[in-house]
């Protein structure tokens, strides 16, 4: 996505002024919605003067654009003042740490007001910097339908108080949606959500908010060999361990640690210590079954009733149980989920591999096709019409 | 977030909710208003953010298919319109769940008919895999390494 070449402007590290940026001017009271369609011009209008003339200090060059952008967009008088933007520099908006600035405007863009994707597009472009253009191409929708995605939920926001507090759980779960709405395509959606998470980080000491982005890095850090040469999908015990990301499972598993080190598990540092342990795991067959067992047994232990509240999960440990306490065990645990994920493709896909893993080959197969049925991914779909015919000709 | 394609068909589907004649013998103002609503559909679908595309079909069916080495492709123009299933048209949303498909369908069908009230029309809502975009590498969406973690 982003193109470093050294007579250019770095892209990632304009865009990582943007909270900061936008921060100070929705604190001096600048309405949000105009605040950050004037930054948005001002990010534009660096890409184009900063390769000629590079500023002294970005931030404030941005801080000063946009509110010449604010100003003129009040005004009618427009042109003196373009003349001088490129010129003077205001004073950075009050001094604040970083991490703050990043912290409020995600809660200003994950308002629980918003629906789950306007507040992944509003994150995605007040708090990451990306252009309308690049988000819908993120999304595969028409640029026109994404801006009125974005303007509407600033609309939304614009009659809402947003000084106080949001909801750490809410900003965590729009960063995962974020993560996972894309490894592919123009725009490294994934990678996105990882720098923001990192600088979530640097603004709350919360470990679920560490946990995430361990999560997040150990997932990532598998993402090369999960595709093969052709671009079919390749899973967990099949790929080839040599082309995961050696430093980010290292950065991961550091993160990770200091997260279970405050001592206050959630789902995000259980899911991560999933992660880790596969990570870590030189092949398939040394895979550290009981340790993983563990870990789910914790985390479908964080609340109550889990066979409804957090089937996936459920879903998830049963695996562990089939490599763990056998096949039938597994399958067992799956019967439980039946009322509540027996029309969802994972939930077949799971009982087909815990059929394999059994040896009954026949009933793999039936699973896995009726896995195929209800997939809503093309290449899952492929991949799983694949093992139901491999277990059929067995 | 899933796509789902809201087909409008010209023939086809369950039982009609009440019969009604060919659009060709509606009274003329019964015709642009049954136009202009479908016109505000897109409208609204654009500004709620969940519009992907709009498309009408022409009646015209060919079928074709392949007439083998040396030959020209076979082609017919399939069965009768009355019986088979033949596609109208469709909105192309992507939108937050199931239910908001089902509800911006329903409010399709409630698109004006003959005499003014709503027609009932029955629509087709099928979900679009994710992945299947050219350009979009490997895969457009995320699937997960498997059943395995």
């Amino acid at each position: 996505m982003i193109d470093e070449t050294p007579s250019r402007v770095d892209e990632g590290a304009l865009r990582g002024l943007v909270p900061r940026v936008l921060a100070g001017l929705v604190r001096r009271g600048e309405d949000f919605d105009a605040a950050e369609d004037a930054l948005q011009e001002a990010l534009l209008e660096a890409l184009r003067v900063w390769p000629g003339h590079p500023p002294r200090d970005p931030r404030a060059w941005l801080a000063t654009v946009a509110t010449r952008r604010l100003v003129d967009a009040r005004r009618s008088e427009a042109a003196r003042r373009r003349r001088e933007e490129a010129t003077r520099a205001e004073p950075p908006p009050a001094a604040t740490e970083e991490g703050d600035d990043t912290l409020f405007l995600l809660f200003c863009c994950c308002h629980p007001d918003l629906a789950p994707a306007s507040q992944v597009a509003l994150t995605l472009r007040a708090v990451g910097g990306l252009s309308t253009r690049e988000i819908a191409d993120a999304f595969y929708v028409p640029e026109a339908t994404m801006a009125q995605r974005i303007s509407r939920a600033k609309r939304t926001l614009g009659g809402r108080r947003l000084d106080r507090p949001g909801d750490l759980a809410v900003v965590l779960r729009v960063l995962y949606l974020g993560y996972a709405a894309g490894h592919a395509g123009r725009v490294d959606l994934a990678g996105e959500a990882i720098r923001l998470a990192r600088q979530l980080t640097l603004a709350t000491d919360e470990p679920e908010a560490r946990g995430l982005l361990a999560l997040m890095l150990l997932n990532h850090a598998r993402l090369p060999a999960r595709f093969d040469a052709d671009g079919r999908l390749v899973t967990l015990d099949r790929q080839d361990r040599g082309r995961w990301d050696t430093r980010e499972i290292a950065e991961g598993v550091r993160v990770l640690q200091s997260a279970l080190a405050a001592g206050r598990p959630g789902r995000y540092q259980c899911e991560a210590a999933v992660a880790a342990l596969h990570d870590d795991a030189a092949t398939a067959e040394e895979t550290d079954w009981p340790q993983i067992l563990a870990w789910y047994d914790d985390l479908v232990a964080l609340g109550d009733d889990p066979v409804r509240r957090d089937p996936t999960a459920v879903l998830a440990r049963a695996v562990a149980v089939g490599h763990v306490l056998g096949a039938a065990a597994g399958l067992r645990e799956t019967d439980r989920l039946r009322e509540v994920l027996g029309g969802r493709h994972r939930w077949h896909a799971v009982r087909g591999y815990l059929h394999e893993l059994g040896g009954d080959l026949p009933a793999a197969a039936t699973a896995y096709a009726d896995a195929a049925r209800l997939a809503t991914d093309v290449a899952e779909r492929e991949h799983l019409v694949r093992r139901a015919a491999r277990a059929r000709a067995t | 977030m899933p796509r789902y394609l809201l087909l409008k068909h010209y023939s086809g589907g369950p039982q009609p909710h009440h019969p009604f004649p060919p659009m060709d013998r509606w009274a003329p103002e019964d015709v642009e208003a049954h136009f202009a609503f479908l016109r505000h559909v897109g409208e609204l679908l654009e500004k709620n953010g969940e519009l992907v595309d709009v498309q009408a079909l022409t009646p015209a069916q060919t079928w074709v298919r392949y007439g083998g080495p040396d030959a020209a492709p076979v082609t017919t123009d399939g069965p009768l319109p009355e019986t088979s299933d033949l596609v109208a048209g469709w909105y192309l949303v992507d939108v937050e769940s199931f239910e908001r498909a089902v509800e911006i369908a329903a409010y399709i069908s409630s698109e004006p008919g003959p005499g003014g009230g709503p027609l009932h029309e029955w629509i087709d809502v099928r979900e679009v895999m994710s992945g299947a975009h050219p350009d979009g590498g490997p895969s457009g969406g995320a699937p997960s390494d498997g059943p395995h973690e």
